[in-house]
Order: structure tokens, then sequence, then C-alpha cells
């Protein structure tokens, strides 16, 4: 437990170092989160637009 | 050439007619000015200190005032067009317009100029440098601006854009203006930085037409 | 001449959307996989097996992230401007996405780079912000990102806006150089005693290590969101080619869809 303690700790500095990685880990894990959104959105507006009119597949299924 | 200089003619003459602009341009460097010693205090050590950032920041932004109507209006009442269609190429079109947009921000700030370093008591030393600096710094700044006015044209909430995109730009021109005046008032020599901003003009005479004559063509294609 | 028939050559094969998107789904996968790979390996080797410095002590531990952003700060404007470049001299479509998809990617890791620069700053020098020259001109290079990136949205046809923000991403990076050159004078000039240094002493193995794995880290995830964040541009220029047939009226066939998708893609 103590060691546990110790090691968040990381000398003192342990609040920059832990805001630094979570900062990192958000940041990316919006940055993702919002991408696929973006893909999920499109692919499912182009899915419908496509319903409309069989006759033209221009869109993929699934793939993601 | 000819084009060239007629298109100048017809930039200052429209200028002319409005009226105005180079006035505004000039009192808004004079009021941005102002502000430093109610901002700062009114001692002149101080004042004297920051003279040459100041002044040179408030031309950086004044010259960027116009530049959102360089191309804007000419885009809109469709005499870009009938511009790009004359049989000259359209960098010259640019450059001239570009000249014109000196001739209408630059040279009046630097008439201006000399008042301003009275105001906020720049030591003798560093006039002429400030002078010749802003000389030879606001047409690089008009060169530089012409590429994000042409990039604009046709976009929705311009004038904000156009300071987001031309701002950074100028970053060099400022940095090596102010340290210009700064070394010649310390009694440094100022050659190296002179000759670099000397090259930053040469650089973006060619460069900055070509640009924005490339962001122009692809304006009026859609 | 030459190299531009070269050029056009070795990219026409992947001009074509929907072959490009039969390659990204290829590689998505791989990416995702690499990306979380390599993540857990750097995560382990930075903050478990790896000692701290004996002069900066723990926070060394924030370089492992830092770093590795920064270098991808100034690779993805590299890769943005080189689509870019492409996309406006071969007429690419997929490199005008590609130069867009780039964008948010490179701000992010840019602004990560600024702001663990920061954290690591305050214990190590003991102010959150200096103008040094690095910081400065990293800071500039996150405002080209966002005017590239509100350029880009600023216009009701997207094809302009790909278009515009093309030529700004080549302008910037023309002023890249300069900025950074003259960024490194200004500062020469007024503070010439510069305590700052942001590399360290020759760098050991134990701390290589899980800088390089987490480089590869943050590449296999710009990889794999780039590769994401196309093939939603690729159906947004579908969607409104869909539109504007429908608009125009007219079963539309095949092939003016396609026709019209790699024009909306633009």
């Amino acid at each position: 437990m103590e060691q546990l303690i110790s090691y968040f700790q990381m000398g003192g500095h342990g609040s920059f170092i832990w805001t630094s990685y979570g900062m990192v880990f958000v940041v990316l894990a919006v940055l993702w989160l919002q991408s696929r959104r973006f893909v999920r959105n499109s692919q499912t507006e182009l899915d419908g637009l496509a319903v409309d009119r069989p006759h033209c597949q221009t869109s993929k299924k699934n793939e993601t | 050439m000819n084009t060239f200089i007629s298109i100048v003619r017809r930039d200052l003459q429209l200028a002319m007619r409005q009226g105005m602009d180079s006035v505004m341009v000039v009192a808004f460097f004079i009021l941005a000015v102002m502000l430093f010693p109610f901002g700062v205090g009114p001692e002149a050590n101080i004042l004297a200190r920051i003279a040459a950032g100041v002044i040179w920041v408030a031309a950086l932004l004044s010259s960027m005032l116009s530049l959102e109507r360089l191309f804007q209006i000419d885009y809109e009442d469709g005499s870009l067009e009938l511009l790009a269609l004359q049989p000259c190429a359209l960098e010259i079109t640019v450059m001239a317009k570009i000249t014109a947009h000196w001739l209408t921000t630059g040279l009046p700030l630097l008439i201006a100029t000399p008042l301003l370093a009275v105001f906020m008591s720049l030591p003798s030393d560093g006039f002429w440098a400030l002078l010749f600096t802003l000389a030879i710094g606001t047409p690089s700044l008009s060169l530089i601006g012409a590429i994000g006015a042409a990039l604009i044209l046709g976009s929705r909430r311009g004038g904000v854009l156009l300071s987001l995109l031309v701002l950074p730009l100028y970053i060099p021109v400022l940095i090596f203006g102010v340290s210009a005046v700064d070394g010649a008032i310390s009694g440094l020599p100022i050659k190296a930085h002179l000759l670099i901003m000397a090259g930053l003009l040469v650089a973006a005479l060619p460069l900055c037409p070509w640009a924005g004559a490339g962001a122009i063509k692809q304006a009026l294609e859609t | 001449m030459y190299l531009y028939k070269f050029g056009k050559m070795i990219f026409h094969k992947y001009a074509n959307p929907t072959r490009f998107l039969k390659l990204a789904s290829t590689i998505q996968p791989w990416a995702a996989a690499a990306t979380i790979g390599f993540l857990l390996a750097g995560l382990y080797f930075a903050l478990l097996s790896s000692p701290g410095d004996y002069q900066q002590g723990e926070t060394v531990r924030i370089m492992y992230i830092h770093v590795p952003a920064a270098w991808m700060a100034m690779f993805c404007y590299t890769a943005m401007a080189a689509a870019a470049a492409v996309g406006l001299i071969w007429k690419h479509p997929v490199a005008e996405l590609a130069a867009r998809a780039t964008a948010p990617i490179g701000a992010c890791f840019t602004f990560l780079a600024l702001f663990t620069g920061s954290l690591w700053g305050k214990p190590m020098w003991g102010t959150w912000w200096v103008w040094d020259a690095r910081l400065t001109s990293v800071l500039i290079l996150f405002f080209l990102y966002l005017g590239y990136m509100a350029l880009s949205n600023a216009f009701d046809d997207p094809a302009r806006g790909s278009k515009a923000s093309s030529i700004l991403a080549l302008v910037g990076f023309v002023n890249v150089p300069i900025i950074k050159f003259s960024v490194d004078w200004w500062n020469t000039l007024h503070q010439p005693a510069s305590v700052i240094k942001m590399d360290g002493p020759a760098i050991h193995a134990s701390m290589l290590i899980p800088l390089i794995l987490m480089a590869f880290a943050f590449k296999a995830f710009y990889i794999w969101v780039m590769l994401m964040r196309i093939r939603g541009e690729i159906n947004e220029g579908k969607i409104r080619a869909l539109r504007l047939r429908q608009v125009h009226g007219g079963p539309p066939s095949r092939t003016t869809i396609l026709e019209k998708t790699t024009e909306g893609a633009r």
C-alpha cells in the first residue's frame, strides 16, 4: 500500500505527471470518438439515401 | 506594365472617391497607439521601452483593417472576373492591387509614424530605424495579407477569419522589425536585421502574388 | 513536366475513392491493433519499468508523451502540406480529403505537446510558460492548424473550402521554417543566456525505449483516425452528390454518381 501511494506520488510531482497522461488520454479519446461518430453518422445518412434509390449501391455495408 | 499601372490608378481613384479609407486607417493607427499610455501609465521611460513594439503592432493591425476589402468588393460586383479575363497574367493584377493597397495604407502609416514616435517618446536613435523598418516591412505585410484576402473570397465571417489566417504569418516581419529598432536604440549593428527584412520582402514579392492569384482563380472557378 | 506525369502515374491508382476505401479497410484494423499494442507497451515502459532521471526525477516521464506529441505536431503539418500539394497539383480528390482529415489530428497533438510541455515546465523551470523559441513556434503552429480548419469549413461549398485551405497549408508550410528561424533569433536577442534546454544530456536506452514506443503508438493512432476521417469525408461527398441529384431530379445512373462523388469529394 505504501509502495502504491509513493508510486502515485511520483516523488512529489505526481499531479503533473498524471494530469499530462490524463490529458493525452482524454484528448485522443475524444478525437477518436468524434471521428467515429463522424463516420457512423455519414454512413447511416448515406445508407438512408441509398435505400431511397436502391439501384445506386454506392455505399459499402458496415465497414468500420 | 500598362495594365499594372492602369489597375493601380483605378484602385487609387476608387480609394479617393470613397475617400476616408486611408484616413480611417491612420486614425485607427493613432488611436491604437494612444491607448497604451492609458493602459500602462504615462511614465516616459516605460513608454520609450515599449514604443517600438507598440507602434509596430499597431501598424500591423491597421494595415490588416482594409485587407478584407482588397479583393472582396471587386469579387462581389464581378469586376474581379473581368480583371482575370485580361490578357495579362492574373499575378500582375494581384500585384497591382497589392501596390494600391500599400499606397493607401502602408504609406499613410509611414507618414503618421513620426507623430507617434513623439507620443511614445521613442529614443531618437531608434527613430530612423523605425521608419526604415516600417518602410520595408509594410510592403511585406500587404503582400502576405493579400494571400489571406484572396483565400477568404466568398466565405462566411471573412473578417475574423482573415486575421486568424494572416496574423501568424505576420510574426516574422514583426520580430525582425521590432528587434532592428531595439537594436538601434541600444547601439547595436542592425544591418543583419534590415537585410533579413529585405530578404523577406524579396521572397514575398514573387511568391505572394503567385499564391494570391492561385487563390483567386479557384475562387472564380466555382 | 515529367515529374508531373510521374506523380500522376503514382497517385492515379488511389484517386478513385472506392478503391481507396478498399485499401483503407484493410489497413484500419492493423493500425488500430498497432495503436493499442504500442500504447500499452509504451505506457508500461514509461510509467513502470523505467527509472526516474537523476537530474529531472520522476517528471522525466512526461517526456515520453510530450516529445512524441511534438514530433507528431510537426509530422502532421508536413503530411497535411504534402497532401494539399498533391491535391492541388494532381487534382487528386483523396489527397485533399487526407489533408482535411489530418488537420484536427495535428491540432490535437500540437495542443497536447503544448499542454504537457507546460506541465513539465512548471516543476522543471518553475513556470508554466516561457517565451522560449521552441514553445513560441509550436504555439504559432497551433494557430496555423486552427486557421486551416477554420478556412476549410468557412465556405458553403466544401470543394471551395478544401482548395482554399490547401493553398493556405502550402503558404504556411513555406512560412514554418521562417517562423522557426525568426523566433530562434528573437529569443537569443532577448535572453542571451538561455538556461532552458529541452533535450537533456545524451539519452539513455531505458528512456529511449518508451519514447520510441510512444512515438509509434501516436503514429499508428494518426493513421487509424485519419483513415476513419477520410472515410467520413468520402461519405459526405457522396451524400452531397446524391442530394444534388435528388434536387435536380431524374434517376441517377451509377456512373454519374461516381463522377459526382469524385467531384464532390474534392
